[in-house]
């Protein structure tokens, strides 16, 4: 039998909450503080270093995708914070560049900085690297990929609506937690156009590398995609059952190697 | 009613009573984002000089939000205790202050006039007060709850052990329960917010918990934060639950966007007291709120959020609940923009609460898209501690790894009984000294305290 201490320590293997921790007195120790800190400040960043449309555009480009990069209604950081509704909304400019490039498409990607711009510099084009080779399956008419800055979630009906998609999935930085700065969201909804709520999405969160691995993330979508199609809607009446495909072997076969 | 002040030359027109009390809150961003909020900081000023003359019995008679379409307004007035009312009847929201601020207001009194103070009452005079203010007259408000101790006592706080785990793993869970019972964390509630919310999977959390409790015969309760519904189903089927939990707002049609109504909340008490697991008392209901719940389900009536959120104690007062918890900076920047307004709103809340005979505790928090940071909540945990505050959240290392934001941690509980000398529950603190957790002055022990918990983990950690 382990000494209490390293017993104590050793609950540490269950959990990724901050346990076990020490103290110094009844304080935290130093080691700690500034572990904290560190994360804390990692997920500050997230939040407030400017999003880097042109590299994500420069990745894109490599995967042989055609981008178009625009902003919300939100001037800034500060007000994009402030107020919700502006972020929701595309700039005027933005609606003027989406309705020039109006066309069929059966899908249509819109990246989003959302609360974390390190979320989607880093995890973005990954996913959907990842996600290409299922669609290219579904044989699926793609739009140019919006890329958009000071985002919501909602923004993407809008500029999806603007497209002319019948299916959007907007991949977004999520809220950053302590251990998870680089959390990326991807919200699925069929037949977009402003005014929809969040009960007519589907979605995947948690995708970065130490969460949803882009590969599983890209089964899922494309599981809920292929659904969506079929049967024409997203939101609470789609279930993920993404898993029970992925069992039965269903997914197996069809999971592709991504490819770069 | 047209409100109208002049000061500084400036004739201020307030259209009706909400209109006024939303000019007259400290600056938030919620009531920006509203377009209710003061123009100006004269204007702010002005609303607060109009209703520091308003008497305290308007609100009896002018609704903030009508009375026709809101049962959360009917409750509210149909239940009014004029004779709790009557010592303070006569006064103005203003005179009110300083009466609250006296010596004639003790502990006593205080308690007498609760059933009669409207959340509107307490939500004005609270827009009067400064921070210390709402110290001041909190800590002289007292209210004790008992489930299987007794949680309020002066001189005490208690702490809801938060052991939250991203896929609710079981081992994961009693990992950070473990940990949290061995800083002497746990006497308000062990809380667990479940990922899920499929009932097979929430049965097995609340038994997990209720083993626990058991085997160790640790004098606190468990609770798991689903909706009211779902723990109706559970003590359906035979789970031992022993709070029944509900997030609740101060509108009927933001309750509505919760999925529940106060007739809801009744069956979710009556099942909860149908079991009978208190030991030494029956407050079986966990309510959790938090300012801006209303306008972001658009629910708001034009009435600015403090106001609101004291309405949400009122829908909370007559299920006469164990815990009443506001989650202060939970919501985000767009209803509390920084520290300074967390803080802020911390007070308040918890003022209001106390004053109308609610059991207010605080989850002293923030997320990282708000201007806030762990300073900001070692001082909003330490004016809570002074103002006596009920109860607070330990959560391991302050960073809750399920719902990504941070509270205060089980180390920021030990710092603030050190700095104020504040106890546990007196069933709880009994516990810790048998187990040898803690020593005789409520101080963690040095050596070897906790080794039977710990060795109930043994096999799950190996």
């Amino acid at each position: 039998m382990l000494p209490p201490d390293e017993r104590w320590a050793a609950l540490t293997r269950l959990t990724p909450a901050r346990i076990a921790l020490g103290r110094a007195g009844a304080s935290l120790p130093t080691r700690e503080v500034l572990r904290f800190g560190l994360a804390h400040a990692q997920a500050r960043d997230a939040v407030h270093i400017p999003f880097r449309p042109e590299e994500v555009a420069a990745d894109l480009a490599a995967l042989a995708l055609e981008t178009v990069q625009v902003e919300s209604a939100a001037p800034s950081r500060d007000l994009y914070l402030r107020r919700p509704d502006l972020g929701r909304r595309l700039s005027p400019e933005g609606q003027a560049v989406l309705a020039a490039r109006r066309g069929a498409f059966d899908f249509a990607f819109v990246v989003a900085d959302g609360l974390s711009s390190t979320a989607v510099q880093q995890n973005a084009a990954p996913l959907i690297a990842a996600m290409l080779p299922f669609l290219k399956q579904q044989d699926l008419k793609l739009a140019p990929v919006v890329i958009a800055s000071q985002a919501r979630v909602a923004l993407g009906d809008e500029a999806a609506e603007a497209l002319g998609a019948r299916l959007v999935a907007v991949l977004i930085g999520e809220r950053p937690g302590l251990s998870s700065p680089d959390s990326l969201g991807a919200y699925l909804t069929f037949a977009p156009r402003r005014g929809l709520s969040d009960a007519m999405r589907n979605c995947v969160s948690n995708i970065r590398p130490g969460g949803l691995t882009f590969e599983h993330a890209a089964f899922k979508l494309a599981w809920l995609a292929r659904q969506a199609l079929r049967r024409a809607l997203t939101g609470v009446d789609l279930k993920d059952e993404s898993e029970l495909a992925l069992v039965s072997g269903e997914g197996a076969s069809r999971l592709p190697i991504a490819s770069k | 009613m047209t409100h109208r002040v002049t000061v500084g030359g400036h004739v201020h027109v307030f259209a009706d009573l909400k209109q006024l009390m939303a000019k007259a809150t400290p600056l938030r961003s919620g009531d920006m984002l509203a377009g209710i909020a003061a123009a100006s900081m004269e204007e702010n000023m002005a609303a607060k000089i109009a209703l520091a003359d308003l008497p305290l019995r308007t609100f009896l008679s002018e609704a903030l939000v009508p009375y026709e379409e809101d049962e959360v307004t009917r409750l509210i007035l149909d239940t009014h205790d004029a004779a709790a009312f009557s010592p303070i009847a006569s006064l103005t929201v203003g005179e009110f202050r300083d009466w609250l601020c006296s010596e004639r207001a003790t502990p006593e009194v205080l308690a007498a006039i609760a059933p009669g103070v409207t959340p509107e009452m307490a939500a004005a005079v609270s827009k009067l007060m400064r921070n210390q203010d709402l110290i001041l007259v909190a800590r002289k408000c007292r209210v004790v709850t008992r489930f299987r101790d007794t949680i309020g006592l002066p001189g005490t706080m208690a702490v809801r052990l938060q052991p939250n785990h991203p896929t609710d793993d079981a081992a994961g869970i009693l990992a950070s329960t473990i940990d949290g019972l061995l800083y002497g964390c746990g006497d308000a509630v062990i809380g667990i917010n479940p990922a899920s919310d499929s009932l097979p999977v929430l049965g097995d959390l609340v038994r997990l918990l209720d083993e626990l409790i058991r085997r160790f015969e640790i004098p606190t309760q468990s609770c798991v934060l689903t909706h009211v519904t779902s723990a109706i189903a559970l003590i359906g089927q035979g789970a031992p639950v022993d709070l029944v939990f509900q997030s609740v707002a101060g509108t009927q049609k933001a309750n509505e966007s919760f999925g529940i109504s106060l007739s809801v909340l009744r069956e979710g008490l009556e099942a909860g007291r149908s079991l009978k697991r208190g030991t030494v008392g029956d407050n079986v209901m966990y309510f959790e709120t938090g300012q801006g719940s209303a306008l972001s389900a658009d629910a708001h009536h034009g009435v600015d959020q403090q106001t609101l959120e004291a309405r949400a104690y009122a829908v909370c007062r007559p299920f006469e609940p164990l815990l009443v918890n506001t989650v202060v900076g939970f919501i985000g920047p767009e209803y509390l923009y920084d520290g300074k307004q967390i803080i802020r709103a911390g007070l308040e809340d918890h003022f209001c609460g106390k004053l109308m005979g609610v059991p207010l505790g605080c989850d002293v928090c923030y997320t990282n898209h708000a201007e806030a940071d762990q300073d900001d909540m070692d001082t909003l945990l330490t004016l809570l501690g002074t103002a006596g505050v009920n109860f607070v959240m330990g959560v391991p290392g302050a960073d809750d790894v399920m719902l990504n934001y941070q509270s205060t941690s089980f180390h920021d509980q030990l710092y603030i009984r050190e700095v104020l000398g504040l106890r546990r529950a007196p069933e709880f603190e009994a516990w810790l000294r048998r187990m040898d957790i803690t020593d005789e002055a409520g101080r963690l022990s040095s050596g070897r305290g906790g080794q039977a918990l710990l060795a109930a983990m043994q096999g799950k950690a190996a």
